[in-house]
Order: structure tokens, then sequence, then C-alpha cells
């Protein structure tokens, strides 16, 4: 009998479709029901935000890295634009801001983490953890429209501090959350971690290996759930990171639901830095005295780093001396981690598309900014 | 009463209705009331396209999540536009998505709505100046019925233009406009 003859099929997914988080448009060519290639077309959100930042000073463009980069991590993004820029021009900042900054870093990294957990239960027909997600997410949106007065985008870190200290009662109602949160968090487990669909539909799905993870330069949950103990927080500290207590999880399967689980034992450690960042933070200063909106940073070059939710989020910065940077290179990280996608897809069904592309949590703001 | 055209085809059931009621005595005045009954009904069951672009589109999942709950209102997000009766822009549009957005519209059957939500699918929000690939506005590509103010806009926000959406459908008077073009 002669052998059948198979042809391979180009499929397009995307830019529209619910479940590539934005507007991310994939060519997979299949083999039947086996995927042969990936191929990512991006560039469907592309913002010109690098270029942006050269005709803006350094405090406009905290109002524009909230919104043209990782949307979901705004305030992380802000902490990235200030540390180069601080770094560069040598601003003092004082301790209490630097407290104030982790805690809200780490609110952010849950709020990013929930909303992640919460569509991928929806990419994976787990509608219930959607609702759960959310309703904790709002919590977190109420800490910071008490401080900041923006749900999404905060613009709330200044060169040289914070804009404004902490409402009264806000450290207790932020503590009351923090335990509130671990007690979800236990519910979470519950729902999906022993889940039998779930696991069938995670473990042992798109695995990455540590040897390509660090040949793709793949960061964050990610890289970390292929077994690379590799965490900017504990490399290369900011603000009060060396200060506090936390455990980088690491995982070495390398599989969805190693990603999964990373993310989930993040979000307990977030909690974790938190109310130690409560507990230590002292009185005093928000916002250093005598920085201008307007300060000139002096010429020269930086590259620094910061651990966004979804990795490894580098700035480099180059000043001629002027009010406005001359040129910014954002190193993103879901773009470092979209790359490594290609690799973990290839040999999975179509149906594993989602489950591979929901588990490295891309934003395709931050990867096409 | 009811005509069917020599070459066979047949018209749509609701061009039959006006057809049958304009013909009765008092027809208009039945037209009217079930002009408004239709509208009523598509008021509210507004069916969104599961579409976001950028940071609009996590308001815009909050406000269908737990506290907002955009279902009371029978918004249900479909994800295919041959389903949907509204498309929310949520967010901004780069000019390489316009096309995209243009036939995504183009896909939904009539009648259809479009909501522009927030500054950015209004009118380039903070992406106006200095930037060469985002589109000024989503209103240069699609008519917009509903302007969103924000950035992003709460979800109140989106819930008020959803609720201002309403309140243009049942003001509309397809049915009528039809009748007056028969001639009645």
């Amino acid at each position: 009998m002669r052998s059948l003859r198979t042809e391979e099929l180009i499929l397009n997914m995307g830019p529209q479709h619910p479940s590539t988080h934005g507007v991310l448009r994939l060519l997979v060519t299949l083999d039947g029901e086996n995927i042969v290639e990936v191929q990512p077309d991006i560039g469907y959100l592309h913002s010109s935000v690098e270029k942006m930042m050269e005709h803006r000073n350094y405090t406009q463009n905290i109002a524009l890295a909230d919104r043209g980069m990782d949307y979901l991590a705004a305030l992380v993004n802000e902490m990235a634009i200030l540390r180069a820029a601080e770094t560069l021009a040598d601003v003092p900042v004082p301790e209490r801001a630097r407290y104030i900054r982790t805690i809200f870093m780490e609110l952010q990294r849950l709020a990013s983490h929930l909303l992640w957990l919460g569509t991928y239960g929806i990419d994976l027909g787990a509608f219930t953890a959607f609702l759960w997600c959310m309703r904790e997410r709002e919590l977190i949106m109420d800490l910071f429209e008490a401080t900041t007065g923006g749900r999404l985008h905060h613009v709330y870190f200044r060169l040289g501090g914070v804009n404004e200290d902490l409402p009264p009662g806000w450290t207790d109602r932020c503590r009351e959350f923090c335990h509130y949160f671990l007690n979800r968090l236990d519910e979470y487990h519950r729902l999906l971690t022993g889940n039998p669909i779930w696991q069938a539909r995670t473990q042992g799905v798109g695995v990455l290996t540590r040897e390509q993870a660090v040949a793709f330069g793949a960061c964050g949950p990610v890289a970390r759930a292929s077994g690379l103990q590799w965490d900017v927080r504990k490399s290369h500290p900011y603000e009060v990171y060396d200060r506090v207590d936390f455990q980088v999880p690491v995982y070495t399967e390398g599989d969805c639901y190693a990603r999964y689980l990373v993310r989930m034992d993040e979000m307990r450690e977030s909690t974790r830095i938190i109310l130690q960042c409560l507990d230590q933070m002292p009185e005093g200063e928000v916002r250093a005295a005598r920085v201008p909106l307007n300060l000139k940073v002096p010429p020269g070059e930086v590259y620094t780093r910061v651990e966004s939710p979804r990795g490894d989020l580098g700035i480099h910065l180059v000043s001629t001396g002027g009010e406005t940077p001359w040129r910014v290179k954002i190193r993103a990280p879901s773009f470092v981690n979209l790359h490594a996608l290609t690799e973990m897809m290839k040999g999975w069904k179509v149906a594993d598309i989602i489950a591979i592309l929901g588990s490295i949590d891309i934003v395709l703001a931050d990867v096409d900014r | 009463m009811v005509r069917v055209p020599a070459d066979g085809s047949r018209e749509a059931p609701i061009e039959q209705l006006v057809e049958v009621l304009h013909r009765l005595p008092g027809g208009q005045i039945l037209v009217t009331s079930i002009e408004n009954v239709l509208n009523w009904a598509r008021a509210r069951s507004i069916w969104p396209l599961t579409f976001g672009l950028a940071c609009c589109a996590m308001e815009m999942m909050q406000a269908m999540g737990t506290r907002f709950d955009l279902d009371r209102f029978g918004v249900i997000p479909r994800a295919t536009p041959r389903q949907a009766d509204l498309i929310i822009v949520a967010g901004r549009c780069t000019i390489k998505m316009a096309p995209v957005v243009r036939r995504l519209w183009e896909q939904m059957p009539e009648p259809k709505y479009v909501i522009s939500m927030g500054s950015c699918a209004t009118c380039g929000g903070p992406f106006y100046y200095d930037n060469y690939s985002i589109l000024k506005g989503i209103d240069t590509v699609i008519p917009v019925d509903v302007y969103v103010p924000g950035c992003p806009p709460r979800p109140e926000a989106l819930i008020e233009g959803v609720l201002k959406l309403q309140e243009k459908i049942q003001r509309e008077r397809r049915l009528t406009r039809r009748l007056q073009e028969a001639g009645a």
C-alpha cells in the first residue's frame, strides 16, 4: 500500500484572537495536528516609545513608561526608568520612599500575576479562576487608588522619591489585605494545583530545557521554571530588596505547570516582602528636596535592570547632559520570552498552542513598545 | 399580501413584516410600537467582540469581571465578529493594526456599534505627538457611536458608555425609516 501523502498547512492565528493576550499574530505551520514551526509576527502594538522618550524630560517619561511599556506592571516600568536616571544623576532617595516603592512594586507583581492566572484559567477553560482573581485584583486596585489615584497608570514615583506619602490608615489596610490574600492563595491552590484537568493541560507541555532557556536569554518565571536561578532582585538588588528575606522559587521541569507553580510561589513571596516592608518602614520624608522636575542628567551611559513580573527589564540610557535622554533602549522581558516560545511549541498539538502561549505571560505592549 | 419577487428571491422576514403592517389601517402606529420592542431587546443584549488592543483592555476585563460585572447589562463577550453587535476599541491602534480593525468591523453583521474606549482610541491620547506609528483616533477607520474618555477609563466609565449606547439604540428608528423609504 502506498503511503499517504500529507501536506503542511499554515494556520494564521491572530492578531484578533481571544487567547493571544493582545495583538500577537502567530503563523503556525502544521503537519496534521502537530506543530512544525511557529513564527510570531509582532509590531501590531508598536508605539514608538523609545523615540518618544527622546523628546520628553525624565518626569514626563515616567508617565510614558506607564502607558507605552508593559501596562500590567506600570510601577515597575517607572522604577526601571528612574533607576537608570537616578543612577546616572546620583539622586538621593529617602529611606521611606525606598520602602514605599518596594511595597508598590510587589503589589504590582501580585496584580499582574493575578491577571495572568485569571486569563490563563480562561485559556484552559477554568472560568472560576478568572472571577476569583479579578475579585482579589480589585482589592489591590483599591489600595493603589487610595495612594496614587490611578488604577492602572499611576505616575506615582518621582525622581528622588515618590509623589506623596501614604494616606492615613493605608498600612493597616495593606496588612489586612496581605493576610486575606494568603488565605485566598491557598484557595487557588485547592482549585487548580491538584485539578486533574489543569494538570493534564499543563504538565509536561511546552518544555523548555535549562540550556535552551540560557541560549534564548529567557528571564523571569519562564527561566526560573527551567531551573535557572536568576532574579534581579537577588542578583542586583535595588531599593530595599537586600534588606528583606524572600525566596526565589525555582523549578526544574520547564513545563507550563512549573511556570504556573513559580508564579504561585512568587505571589506568596511578594506578600511576605510587603509585610516585611510594612514592619520595617521608617517615618520621614518621601521625596528628596531640591530635585528639580526637569532634572538635567549629566552626560554618560548607564544600563540598569529591574525585575518586572515578566522578568529582567533593562534600560540602556544615554544622556548628553540635557533635560531629555539622548537615547533609551528598553530590553523587554516579554520580547525575549516570546522568542523562546518558538522552541517550546515545536512538536506539540494545535490545542497546546494556547496553553504554552498563555504560560509565558507575554504583554504585547512590552514586546512591541 | 406578501409580495414574492418574480426572480424567486425572498425578502428578509422583517421587511415582509413592514410590508404587511403598513397596509393595515393604523399600521404606522403598530410599526412604531414594534420598533420600540425591537430596540428594547437589541439594547439589552449587546454582545461585544472579545477584542483588546492595549491597556484599556485590562479595564474592560475588570468591567466584565467580578466587581463590576457587565453581564448585568446583557453584555456578553463573543470571540468572533460574526456573533458580535459591538466592538469596543480598547487601547491604541497602530497603523499596522488599522486594516485589521476595519476588517473585523466589516465582518460584523448589522446593526453594529462601536465604542471608542480611552484617549488613545479617541484621538491618539498620549501618543499624539512625536509618534510615527499610532493612529490619531480610531474614527479615521471606523464610525464611532460612543466615546469613553479616560486613560484608561474606569470600569464605571465603560459601563456608563454602554448605558449611553443603550439609550442611543432605544432612540433608533430603523423600521420607520425603511417605511418612509418605501413611500408609505
